[in-house]
């Protein structure tokens, strides 16, 4: 388990996203590995620059559009077949075309509610409360103009003076210590 | 074509790629910010915010009065009776849904196109959508006479052991339009949330920091975040899609599986849904148009959006006119009696000024005018033309609810329709909930979503690692 008090990690400000970008692949490319971006904005090649490739959002819309489409599918058929069958127009009980639709609409809802929040618990949020809006200067800008790559202290690598010596290395604009 | 009519210099260009460019190039990622959040932030409310919320608070609370009434003496108060028992709340209901259905097309199939414009206009026509929803929604609950039981619509487990009829259009439409409404809602405000971060670390007292905080869900920003939110992102669009396309399809299914001339047609799916997207494009323009003066966002919501919303408009404007065009070569082509007199009536009988007033306000007056640059980029004659095509639009749901009704096959069984007061203060006061809901939103949300700004400005570009020469 992480300790929840000391150093969270050291957080370099960059002006632009071209020099986030670059110092992020250069930190990969150094070994470290337990390290983020933040940006105001999605900035694809800063993911790609610290390894992150893959996401799981689709898998877990697939799943809950299938869900979505057997639950609506089979409520139908239990309803109009053994629940409470009716004699519409001589129609045959289990008329499935007329199904296609509520179950349509549904694949599309559990798929649209998986979607979104799925997407926002694998982010691991709600989460109020983190360790870099202690920072000083992170939440004037990482979400208006500002980009930053924070080096965790849970890498191995991390060395409070060492890790900030290399980010400085790096050219940000600055780089701050970040405190649980 | 394409080198020699670009003209040289123009800065709608960009001299690099060639591409158009849809936001002013002088803006930064800061002023992006700060022209979008100070709207929402600056403790002082302009007074003609103040002024319209008042007015349109005082219609509001017209619909307010007609709905109370209308509980208390039942839907007898409308025109509705034999044969027309389907009068305003279902042309309302029509008119609102296809309304909304425009900005689940600007937020959804053209993200999905990769139409960059859009980024400044999708959030508030996504409201637009989600208000408009809120309306439309109301009229079928108040329309069934007893809305208290208007959870009988879902398939409930209740003590009565009665369940819903899944062969009927009419409960196809709850399952649509219910999904609609959520779907939007969770696109719309899924979109919000890092810009509910922005105004978190940007606001300067403690209840909004406190409100908008909690509504970010603690948004930080992390790349990895941002990935799966573009993903989620592209997985809604490209469910909003289908979704959009179904919602006017299934409405129009309530009319189209009724065996009844000028409602049995195949043509009305399309037909509405490109209609839906018609009058929905007009309604952007609405209150895009007062919008960016009001509150000088002449930057981001440039004259080139006016322009290509006036093109969509006439695009679907022509498949709204072959649909009518259609309706008119059945009626003489199905060699049916009751299809030709339906038609002959709905043009030349005793209800036939509404089915030229469609003809004017929806064709005559926007398909013709629409093909000249000079208007679309006007703004006056755009705003003066959005009305005009949303009352082609209301008129069109009229002709094809009240003409197809009022004389049907025995002419012993003949009627007509004339509203009352009731169904004129119902509608009117929709439009006034409408606009007081758009007004919140337009003080306390955030209008346009300053994420997409920042991606299309020039400084998102990221430049190549060896061109810095990093070692």
């Amino acid at each position: 388990m992480p300790s929840r008090e000391g150093t969270y990690g050291l957080l370099a400000e960059f002006d632009n996203p071209s020099d986030l970008v670059r110092a992020a692949q250069q930190a990969r490319e150094d070994g470290w590995r337990r390290m983020d971006c933040y940006t105001p904005y999605p900035v694809e090649e800063a993911a790609e620059a610290i390894g992150f490739h893959r996401n799981r959002v689709p898998l877990v819309t697939l799943i809950g559009g299938l869900m979505g489409l057997a639950a609506m599918f089979s409520m139908e058929t239990w309803i109009s077949v053994i629940a409470y069958p009716l004699n519409i127009g001589g129609r045959p009980l289990y008329s499935w075309p007329a199904f296609v639709v509520p179950a349509y609409e549904w694949t599309i809802l559990w798929a649209g509610l998986s979607a979104g929040f799925g997407m926002l618990a694998l982010n691991g949020l709600p989460q109020l409360y983190h360790p870099l809006f202690n920072a000083p200067n992170f939440r004037n800008g990482a979400t208006t103009d500002k980009f930053f790559l924070c080096l965790e202290a849970m890498d191995p690598k991390f060395d409070l003076i060492e890790s900030k010596r290399y980010l400085e290395t790096l050219s940000p604009v600055s780089v701050v210590e970040v405190d649980y | 074509m394409a080198t020699s009519e670009i003209r040289r210099g123009d800065p709608g260009i960009d001299p690099a790629t060639g591409e158009f460019r849809v936001v002013n190039q002088a803006e930064s990622f800061k002023s992006v910010t700060e022209k979008i959040s100070r709207i929402v932030l600056t403790p002082h409310t302009p007074l003609g915010w103040l002024a319209l919320f008042g007015i349109a608070g005082a219609v509001a609370t017209v619909l307010l009065v007609a709905v109370t009434w209308l509980f208390l003496k039942g839907v007898g108060i409308w025109a509705i009776t034999q044969p027309v028992a389907w009068g305003f709340a279902i042309i309302n209901f029509v008119w609102w849904i296809g309304i909304g259905h425009a900005g689940t097309l600007i937020s959804a199939i053209l993200l999905l196109f990769k139409q960059t414009w859009r980024n400044s206009i999708s959030r508030f026509a996504e409201a637009m959508t989600i208000f408009a929803v809120v309306c439309a929604g109301m009229f079928p609950l108040i329309h069934v006479g007893r809305p208290w039981l208007g959870y009988w619509l879902f398939p409930l487990p209740l003590t009565m052991n009665v369940w819903p009829q899944f062969r009927s259009p009419l409960l196809w439409d709850v399952f649509a339009v219910s999904t609609y409404a959520t779907i939007s809602v969770v696109f719309w405000y899924i979109g919000m949330i890092p810009d509910f971060g922005t105004f978190r670390d940007r606001a300067d007292n403690k209840v909004a920091q406190y409100f908008y905080g909690i509504f970010s869900w603690g948004w930080r920003g992390s790349v990895k975040h941002w990935m799966r939110y573009e993903t989620a992102s592209l997985l809604l669009a490209g469910l909003a899609t289908p979704l959009v396309l179904s919602v006017h399809t299934v409405i129009s299914f309530d009319f189209a599986v009724a065996v009844l001339p000028g409602w049995h047609t195949t043509i009305f799916p399309p037909y509405f849904v490109a209609g839906a997207i018609y009058s929905g494009f007009a309604m952007v323009l609405t209150l895009a148009i007062p919008l960016r003066k009001f509150y000088h966002l002449e930057s981001m919501v440039t004259e080139r959006h006016i322009d290509n919303m006036g093109k969509v408009m006439l695009a679907t404007g022509f498949i709204v006119a072959y649909g009518y065009g259609m309706e008119a070569f059945m009626a003489w082509y199905s060699a049916s009696h009751w299809e030709a007199f339906m038609f002959w009536n709905r043009a030349f009988g005793p209800m036939g000024w509404s089915y030229w007033t469609l003809i004017i306000t929806n064709l005559a007056i926007p398909l013709t005018t629409l093909w000249i640059r000079k208007l679309r980029t006007n703004l006056a004659y755009m705003f003066f033309l959005s009305i005009v095509v949303n009352t082609g639009m209301w008129f069109e749901r009229f002709v094809i609810v009240v003409t197809s009704l009022y004389r049907d096959f025995l002419p012993s069984s003949w009627g007509t329709y004339r509203a009352t007061k009731w169904d004129y203060m119902t509608f009117i006061g929709t439009l006034g909930l409408f606009t007081t809901l758009f007004l919140l939103f337009v003080r306390f949300l955030p209008m346009i979503p300053m994420n997409e700004i920042r991606m299309i400005l020039p400084s998102a570009k990221i430049k190549p690692k060896a061109a810095a020469g990093a070692d």
